[in-house]
């Protein structure tokens, strides 16, 4: 074991500890604030593979607006406090089904690559070369990104505007 | 330099934490956070993945998921609003108008 596969193995710990506790915490804010916390861990994670312009788009995306977006959501529902309210009947069921994910995913993976298996030498992911790659090989799908925002911007302003004309 | 598997069962166990939040909650918005998490998941092996092959492009799709999983929350968040102001709820198994 490497130093930063040391590193890997704690921010690893503490994203799933967190992961957990967001879907099962008994208050909303908390669960907001769990979220944080796992989203923060994936942007490390992201800085530790050296790619640096995702893990700081993460931060400021996820972390800076989303996470933000999801607590005026939060405040704007009034979400009631308590196991009971937040999670519905199927609990069992659903624990069943996300570790029968859980075991096929790890069963393709181990399948796939032995556990000793190939390492990672992070190369790519300056800045420089996110924007050479976007920029001149995927600038189309780029544009159609930011036809989507535009659409989803207009969308949530016509959906929640208060229109009392008859 | 980390083992790939070590990161792809992260990605896993991310993954199927968001499955388990998707199936077991039915607050609207927490549901929206869990379906956060495994796109989060999803970008975590797009990166891994783009470090393995010493390609870019994988990078590139990670900030697309990033770009679509923003645009989501935002009309998801919207819609939760609006169902919330018409039923003063947003448990979402209470909100079956269509199913049959």
């Amino acid at each position: 074991m490497t130093g930063q596969e040391y590193a890997f193995v704690v921010l690893a710990l503490v994203g799933t500890v967190s992961a957990i506790r967001l879907v099962t915490a008994k208050n909303v804010v908390h669960a907001a604030l769990y979220l944080v916390v796992t989203l923060s861990v994936v942007g490390g994670v992201y800085l530790l593979l050296a790619a640096e312009f995702v893990g700081w788009v993460q931060i400021l995306i996820y972390v800076g607006a989303i996470v933000i977006l999801f607590l005026f959501g939060l405040m704007l529902t009034r979400a009631p406090i308590g196991r009971e309210a937040l999670d519905n009947q199927q609990r069992v069921v659903a624990l069943l089904i996300g570790l029968g994910v859980l075991a096929g995913l790890v069963f393709l993976i181990q399948s796939a690559f032995s556990w000793n298996g190939p390492k990672l030498r992070p190369s790519v992911g300056t800045t420089a070369e996110l924007g050479y790659s976007l920029f001149r090989q995927w600038v189309l799908p780029f544009e159609a990104v930011s036809f989507l925002l535009l659409a989803a911007l207009i969308g949530a302003v016509v959906l929640s505007r208060r229109d009392d004309r008859p | 330099m980390i083992r790939l598997p070590l990161v792809l069962f992260f990605s896993a166990v991310l993954f199927s934490t968001g499955v388990y939040g998707v199936l077991a909650r039915r607050n609207a918005v927490l549901v929206l956070m869990s379906i956060e998490l495994m796109l989060n998941a999803v970008n975590v092996n797009l990166v891994a993945f783009s470090q393995f092959w010493h390609d870019v492009t994988g990078q590139v799709f990670a900030l697309f998921v990033i770009a679509v999983a923003a645009a989501e929350v935002g009309i998801g968040l919207a819609i939760v609003i609006l169902i919330y102001r018409n039923r003063e709820t947003i448990n979402i198994d209470e909100v079956n108008l269509l199913k049959w």
